[in-house]
């Protein structure tokens, strides 16, 4: 850690991780009962519900045959994207900053994919065929339909988590072997199995090293994919305002700003609640709010792209979608989204800001609101301005779809509060290898650099 | 020839617009606009044949009528000056269907006949097909649909009743169309004869604006009528290369 003097020793280390995962008090215990009965009560019976009934249970109707449930897929997948790939890259790139956060960044990776899956399980008429998008011998003598982007988007969810289960599990196999060595009972049964007998060897160290950053490697490449051929369920139509060439960068770029933005509220959670303020530091929120600010720029400039390129094509049926967009019935939440996603993120050109917890909170919050608007606006007004007038629309969402909504979100908490039981949430080996080593002769701090 | 090339010439052989050539039938639809008066009697027949869902009040508000045949309108002019353009709209027939490539279990294909087929028991209501229809004709099962007595006794047994969460969309009556064919088979014929199918709307128009029938017959009268130079298809540009005509309405000079 550059330029902060850390007072840590190794053994601090262990033991502050270790006591986040041994020693619960009652505190969690209500979260953990507060977030279940949230996603319960709102996502699971109103699903069940929808299940009964039917898709009406949702607002969709004509036109609009797409709605929440696949603007929260996306919002999902997106969110899914910094924690991965940005891992990777700062891992590949050298930057030792990456090291206390990247655990729960890559657990938010892992869960938000596990919550856009159900997304696409509530969002289709019959989820209970839903294997049947996958290529397997079957007695029907049916292959899926390989030309389809849907397809192509089950093929890259699939295959990225499971990339993304191996590189987490992978990275995390020394800290569990450190767990098992300080825990007894059941705990030390668990991370015994759990850590694949790991004993530290030069050898074990080498090949750990050399898979990961393999896998980092592979990676990056497969999560940009990813979100491409999520955009390619909208840009490969001909629908107005979604048939356009720079979705594909457009829904990536977006992607990695929204899980940019989720990493930093996950990391002021985490700071918050679990007393992790000596490795998560200003030191993060100043680099991840650089970042955020040229995510930003870039977001913002491929907006004016979109809207530029619309409104020069003349097309009639594009023009009318544009328009509907800036200043149809959904304008409102157009402009908010330009507000939240491109001009309070300038804010963090300044570096006090940039340092400060709490407002970073809430500009991340703000971002995400914005870009889950995004996801919604690029669903509902496109699909609303189609080519036939006749066929117009108008979609708002039911009182179960926001409800399902909501119980995304609990979900989600549900499952990260598990997380930082089981898993080490922050990366004790790597940690350490960013500390002065424990020796009486004091060695110069390694000034890694801060990418 | 090696085997990519094979495939590939399988491919150019199978998979170029109207390669229905090839094979017997080419089913098509002209709708001549001059004639329809907009009655709406094409929309009913549908409606009976095909045991298409009375939603009810509140979910025709909600904006989800089922309708494979609907009556477009378009006003043009302002209030005393006011003139209707009626256009009955239903599945195009592409034969380069959006909604075919779209579906990732195949639950929608292009049969031999040139016909955009829809496979309920496969669907499984991804819905995006009708988001890639940019004619808006694809209509999705939000819920189950029950028939009130008596209206339950009188279902079409020769179509299926489909369940909530698939789509459907009109099929050309597929099942006449098969019925004529078995026909021809009995009689001994190789080929169905024009004017021995008629979808239901076909059969009910009261000014006989619609003709259906074989485009690969070129004697058809399906044929002669598509060679009208009134003739134009709906979002043409689209090269979606459908199969249903519309033959424009003419007006005199105001």
């Amino acid at each position: 850690m550059q330029g902060e003097p850390n007072q840590l020793k190794y053994t601090d280390i262990h033991e502050d991780v270790v006591r986040s995962i041994v020693e619960t008090g009652p505190n969690y215990y209500v979260a953990l009962a507060t977030a279940f009965a949230l996603t319960l009560i709102c996502f699971f019976f109103p699903w069940f519900y929808q299940l009964y009934y039917g898709i009406g249970a949702a607002g969709m109707n004509h036109p609009n045959v797409w709605g929440t449930y696949l603007a929260s897929f996306i919002f999902w997948i997106g969110l899914s994207h910094s924690g991965t790939l940005l891992s990777c890259v700062l891992h590949i790139t050298n930057s030792s900053w990456r090291k206390a956060m990247y655990r729960s960044a890559e657990a938010m990776t892992l869960f938000s994919l596990v919550v856009a899956a159900m997304m696409v399980m509530v969002h289709v008429g019959r989820p209970w065929f839903i294997h049947w998008t996958l290529p397997y011998p079957n007695q029907m003598e049916m292959w899926p339909n390989f030309r389809s982007p849907l397809l192509f988007d089950v093929m890259a969810i699939t295959t990225y988590i499971t990339g993304s289960t191996v590189f987490i599990y992978m990275g995390s196999i020394p800290d569990f072997a450190a767990v098992r060595d300080r825990t007894r009972g059941w705990r030390n049964t668990m991370y015994s199995l759990l850590s694949l007998g790991w004993r530290g060897t030069d050898t074990e160290w080498h090949r750990l090293h050399w898979a990961y950053t393999f896998l980092a490697v592979l990676i990056i490449p497969l999560a940009v994919s990813v979100h491409s051929i999520v955009s390619w369920d909208f840009a490969m139509s001909i629908v107005p305002a979604l048939h356009q060439t720079i979705f594909a960068p457009y829904f990536v770029v977006g992607a990695i700003y929204s899980g940019t933005a989720g990493i930093v509220t996950v990391m002021f959670v985490l700071r918050k609640f679990m007393d992790f303020g000596e490795y998560i530091t200003e030191l993060h929120f100043d680099n991840l709010g650089k970042l955020l600010l040229v995510l930003s720029l870039l977001w913002s400039y491929i907006n004016i792209v979109e809207v530029f390129t619309g409104f020069y094509s003349g097309a009639s049926g594009e023009t009318e979608a544009l328009r509907y967009r800036l200043f149809g019935f959904y304008a409102p939440l157009y402009w908010e989204m330009i507000t939240f996603c491109a001009f309070l993120p300038l804010l963090c050109a300044f570096k006090r800001f940039r340092t400060s917890f709490v407002p970073m909170l809430y500009l991340s919050i703000a971002i995400n609101i914005g870009m889950y608007t995004e996801r919604f606006l690029i669903v509902a007004t496109s699909l609303s301005r189609q080519y036939l007038p006749d066929a117009w629309g108008l979609y708002v969402p039911s009182a179960v779809e926001i409800s399902i909504l909501v119980g995304t979100l609990a979900l989600f908490t549900t499952l990260f509060l598990l997380f930082v039981k089981i898993f080490p949430s922050v990366s004790m080996y790597e940690v350490k290898e960013t500390m002065n080593t424990p020796k009486k002769i004091p060695v110069a701090a390694s000034g890694g650099s801060l990418a | 020839m090696s085997f990519l090339d094979r495939i590939t010439e399988g491919w150019r052989k199978n998979r170029k617009p109207g390669y229905y050539e090839n094979f017997d039938y080419h089913w098509a639809m002209t709708i001549d606009l001059d004639q329809c008066s907009g009655c709406g009697a094409c929309v009913t027949a549908c409606q009976a044949e095909n045991n298409l869902p009375i939603v009810g009040e509140d979910a025709f508000v909600k904006g989800r009528e089922v309708k494979w045949l609907r009556l477009e309108h378009y006003w043009e002019g302002e209030y005393p000056d006011v003139k209707l353009n009626v256009i009955p709209m239903m599945c195009q027939h592409c034969d380069s269907a959006p909604c075919e490539t779209v579906c990732p279990v195949s639950a929608t294909y292009h049969n031999q006949d040139g016909l955009n087929t829809q496979i309920y028991n496969r669907c499984i209501g991804t819905r995006s097909c009708a988001v890639y229809c940019p004619y808006e004709v694809r209509y999705f099962n939000y819920n189950d649909h029950e028939w009130d007595s008596p209206l339950d006794q009188q279902l079409n047994p020769d179509v299926s009743v489909r369940e909530k969460g698939v789509m459907e969309k009109c099929t050309f009556c597929i099942q006449r169309i098969r019925q004529a064919k078995d026909n021809a088979k009995d009689d001994g014929r190789r080929r169905v004869r024009d004017g021995e199918v008629q979808p239901a709307c076909v059969q009910t128009c009261p000014s006989k604006a619609m003709v259906f029938g074989d485009r690969n017959d070129p004697k058809s009268k399906v044929s002669r009528s598509l060679r009208d130079p009134r003739a134009y298809k709906v979002l043409d540009e689209l090269n979606t290369n459908s199969s249903v005509v519309y033959l424009k309405k003419v007006e005199a000079e105001r």
